[in-house]
């Protein structure tokens, strides 16, 4: 056994030098970090250890704005999108014509380049030299009045924020509900039809529970994946987005790091590790309450 | 039955209009895109077609900006990143595959484990780090960090697990190295996963953002996600909307080709356990 | 070339704190010689496939010497030892055609065994020729039948001329028919390319068939070799007796008294002069000879017909092996009504063996030749 360790670390060497140096080194330096106080970047000196960081992070008004936009986000995203795709998903497993091609247009934005794409909702959004934008036509069609979305008022911006947030992240559910509605054993549903079961009762009772594993799982990862939004923001905002008011905690992090706020690593650490903390409860609440509800 | 057919017509109907909601906006670009830069900010009411395209605006992409510069950037960000990944994953999955070492469960437990480890916290120190290395606006500062994925580790893993003992015992009999082995049995046996992780990364590599954008302030170092961003803010005098769309239908592109060609293997890569970023 | 185990000794760890270390082979000595086709036999578990991975190398032993020759190979690699391994499920390269399949071993040839391609070509081409496969080369392994696979499996191992060819199970994943065409063409491939032949199985009328010379094992431990007809007339112990020949030999609770064996009391051999003992007598199902007034008596459950033999099954109380299987000329009549059915029994097929060790008790038995 020993004779052959040596041999075994040599292919393991370079994946552990990659990871030791950028995924391990940087988990711990951030902790430390976080409770340097009054860290200078250009002296790579501080004046003390303790909860200073913290402290300042929790009461900056920027950053406050920041965990209020991303809960908003989470909070609104999160359950509409995975019903959404609930929905999206049984109405294309009930289907065999045109199944294939609906599949594919629904993934196509997950390999799309978010940036790209946000830009182009911001013009769907974006009044234009003569026009109000096409979104607010249609508004204007059906006797609306027009709105400001992309620099108008706050709701009207986190609205764009949740629907093209919802519009990214659903590729990845609706193809993951989609193969787990598959992996459904057709005996039970056959079962169910000798039983004189109804549809609706079918899909409450027997298919639910079954893919119920995939649905928290989605609802796990979604919850992680929306805490973490940011790319989606500065598509429709831009970077500056302490003055869009439209900043999100991991924004937050990097204009603390970065950019013209920037060169603040001990508070971009404390912010970060906050995040990690938070989406750390969420998850492992979301793990209790699963664990509770999942018959499977 | 009458009931059964009303209810198939509305999914379809609902189906449709979400089809419409996604390929709404890839519509529109490219439909901008061609709409000549006068007529497009003259228009009251925006138009759905335009009867007299034009290629001007992508003109104006390549050379207004360095468009083709970024997309060059990325083209080698990309394929040095992705092409180094393998290199370094492949024989560490299968040393956790076949090879017999102390320690060796502890280990990939360990380094399943960082799978859990978000990015937000690590980068952090990889960009002071990066830094204080001098290597911001270097290839290599752009490509190091992003190298490891810790999660196609585990996924290769997986699928050389799967190849069958007696082939590995059937190649040393007849007198293969470890080494010979991997390369000439399991990479052509497990082709389908490599070729599945490498047009994973090659998307994600292709769409980074963050990274990019906190280690390079060089538009010469400029990916096509900063070069986008770079647009939006400076490029084209902000209102030229057709030319921006032309860009972004040029970034857009090689990546729906890819799509296009890998399909099966990309939904099937993402369906079983791939996350976005 | 002659393979030569010395004491050898597998132990596997036990998987839990409770149980003991398990000997897959226990301190097993034996020269296989050289060019002959050689049966490992015994019922699955008795560790003739852990000895065959000793032998290749894929399994280090625990104590003892592996030489090949007079070559100690025991810390030598399987990739350096130069033996042929055909596994039970064949293992072919899926990726590869048949041709890259026995390419494959001669590609890995170093230094002065390296070879120019057409030379490699022509190896290949010779060996698929003479395993029959020639006409298959480009095709991929999950396009051939069970039987071509086992016929590649074997070429790849023929190809570089291998010091040893080892089987492991070489038959059990084909079919009834096919079994004993393949059999019978390993028996001629060998014969043809003289290489000595090391095959694994549980099946004894395989290992009967065509080897000339079977090992058996059991739990771990050498129990006999030599001759397949040699092992089978004389069995050195109960297990070997059980375990060699269809059906199976019969075993009866016996008891040396006065010189006399008996089954209950049934005289069998008398004028021993061996010591008052609990017996196990096994009789063979060809030992048996009907007849009116024969000193073997048995309930007579039924007969079967099998067209050239009689096959006479009937139960005794002191029998511990079911029913008796006795198997008689079809020139034989048995009345079917009675009640009894009566034996004389061949003393050349009868054996006595400790009740205790279950090792052969010759001086218990009396043999017609002396």
């Amino acid at each position: 056994m020993d004779k052959k360790s040596p041999k075994a670390l040599l292919y393991l060497l370079p994946s552990l030098l990659f990871l030791g140096a950028f995924l391990v080194y940087p988990l711990v330096d951030v902790f430390v970090y976080s409770f340097e106080e009054g860290f200078n970047f250009a002296s790579g000196t501080s004046f003390g250890t303790g909860l200073y960081n913290y402290s300042y992070v929790l009461h900056d008004p920027y950053f406050l704005q920041a965990l209020k936009n991303t809960f908003i986000l989470v909070i609104i995203t999160v359950p509409l999108s995975t019903i959404l795709a609930l929905v999206i998903a049984v109405g294309l497993s009930s289907i065999k014509t045109l199944k294939n091609l609906f599949q594919t247009v629904y993934f196509l934005p997950y390999v799309t380049n978010t940036l790209a794409v946000g830009l182009v909702f911001m013009i769907l959004f974006k009044p234009t030299a003569y026009s109000d934008g096409l979104v607010n036509l249609l508004i204007n069609l059906f006797g609306g009045q027009s709105v400001d979305f992309i620099s108008g008022p706050y709701w009207a911006k986190m609205f764009v924020l949740c629907f093209y947030t919802i519009w990214v992240v659903m590729p990845f559910k609706v193809l993951i509900l989609t193969s787990a509605l598959a992996s459904v054993n057709k005996d039970y549903y056959n079962a169910a039809r000798v039983d004189g079961t109804g549809k609706a009762r079918t899909f409450f009772r027997i298919t639910l529970p079954m893919i119920s594993p995939m649905i928290f799982y989605l609802v796990i990862t979604g919850f992680i994946g929306a805490f973490k939004a940011y790319s989606d923001a500065v598509a429709l905002f831009g970077t500056d987005l302490n003055a869009a008011g439209m900043n999100t905690i991991v924004g937050y992090v990097y204009d603390m790091l970065y950019g013209n706020s920037g060169g603040y690593p001990s508070y971009a650490s404390a912010a970060a590790i906050i995040l990690f903390a938070i989406v750390l409860t969420v998850t492992c609440i979301n793990l209790a309450v699963s664990k509770k509800n999942v018959h499977y | 039955m009458k009931k059964a057919s009303l209810l198939k017509t509305v999914t379809y109907i609902f189906l449709f209009v979400w089809a419409v909601i996604v390929l709404f906006p890839f519509y529109w670009m490219v439909l901008t895109s061609v709409k000549d830069y006068g007529a497009y900010s003259n228009e009251y009411i925006p138009a759905f077609f335009t009867l007299s395209p034009t290629l001007e605006n992508y003109t104006e992409a390549f050379t207004a900006v360095p468009l083709l510069l970024y997309f060059l950037n990325t083209l080698i960000f990309t394929l040095v990143t992705t092409a180094l990944m393998l290199i370094v994953i492949i024989p560490a999955a299968f040393a956790f595959a076949r090879l017999d070492f102390k320690g060796k469960n502890f280990l990939f437990t360990l380094i399943l484990s960082l799978m859990m480890i978000p990015n937000e916290l690590v980068v952090i120190t990889n960009y002071v780090t990066i830094t204080n290395m001098d290597l911001r606006n270097t290839f290599t500062g752009l490509i190091l960090p992003s190298v490891m994925s810790v999660f196609y580790v585990y996924l290769l893993k997986e699928s050389f697990s799967q190849v069958p003992d007696e082939l590995y015992y059937a190649a040393k009999v007849d007198g293969t190295s470890d080494f010979k082995y991997m390369m000439r049995v399991l990479l052509p046996i497990c082709r389908p996963t490599v070729v599945t992780i490498t047009v994973l990364k090659v998307i994600e590599c292709w769409n980074s953002f963050v990274w990019p954008r906190l280690v390079t302030d060089e538009k010469n170092y400029f990916l096509v996600s900063n070069g986008i961003q770079e647009i939006r803010e400076n490029g084209f005098g902000r209102e030229n909307i057709p030319a921006m769309m032309a860009a972004v239908v040029v970034i857009s592109v090689p990546l729906v080709v890819l799509f296009l060609i890998f399909r099966k293997k990309i939904m099937e890569g993402v369906a079983r356990g791939g996350t976005k970023g | 070339m002659n393979v030569t185990l010395k004491n050898v000794t597998k132990k596997f760890p036990s998987r839990t704190k409770n149980t003991p270390d398990v000997y897959a082979v226990n301190d097993f000595t034996l020269e296989f010689p050289d060019g002959k086709l050689i049966a490992l036999l015994g019922p699955s578990g008795c560790g003739k496939s852990t000895t065959l991975n000793l032998i290749s190398g894929l399994l280090k032993v625990t104590d003892g010497k592996v030489l090949f020759g007079d070559e100690d190979v025991t810390d030598l690699a399987a990739e350096k030892r130069g033996v042929g391994l055909v596994f039970q499920n064949y293992a072919l390269y899926p990726h590869l055609t048949v041709r890259q399949n026995i390419l494959f071993p001669l590609q890995n040839l170093k230094g002065k065994e390296k070879m120019s391609k057409s030379q490699m070509n022509e190896k290949a081409e010779n060996i698929a020729r003479l395993v029959q496969v020639d006409n298959l080369m480009d095709r991929k392994p999950s396009e051939l039948s069970g039987g071509q696979q086992q016929r590649v499996a074997i070429a790849r191992a023929l190809v570089k001329m291998p010091k040893v060819l080892l089987l492991d199970e070489p038959l059990s994943n084909l079919d009834a028919r096919l079994r004993l065409q393949t059999r019978e063409e390993i028996r001629r491939i060998q014969k043809e390319t003289g290489i000595t032949t090391l095959f694994v199985t549980h099946d004894q009328d395989e290992a009967m068939s065509i080897s000339d010379m079977i090992v058996v094992m059991k739990d771990g431990v050498l129990q006999q070799t030599g001759l397949p007809q040699e092992v089978y007339d004389n069995p050195e112990n109960l297990f070997v007796a059980q375990f060699l020949g269809t059906p199976p030999i019969s075993t009866f609770d016996g008891e040396v008294r006065n010189g006399t064996l008996y089954i209950g009391d049934d005289v069998v051999f008398e004028g021993l002069s061996c010591q008052e003992k609990k017996v196990t007598v096994g009789i063979r199902p060809e030992g048996y000879v009907l007849k009116e007034n024969g000193a073997f008596r048995c309930s007579l459950k039924r007969v079967e017909v099998m067209g050239r033999d009689i096959t006479v099954i009937s139960e005794n109380e002191n029998c511990n092996s079911g029913e008796i299987r006795s198997i008689i000329g079809s020139d034989n009549k048995v009345d079917v009504t009675k009640e009894w059915v009566c034996f004389d029994l061949k003393p050349e097929k009868v054996y006595v063996f400790d009740r205790e060790s279950g090792k052969r008790l010759r001086e218990a038995e009396v043999r017609s030749n002396g």
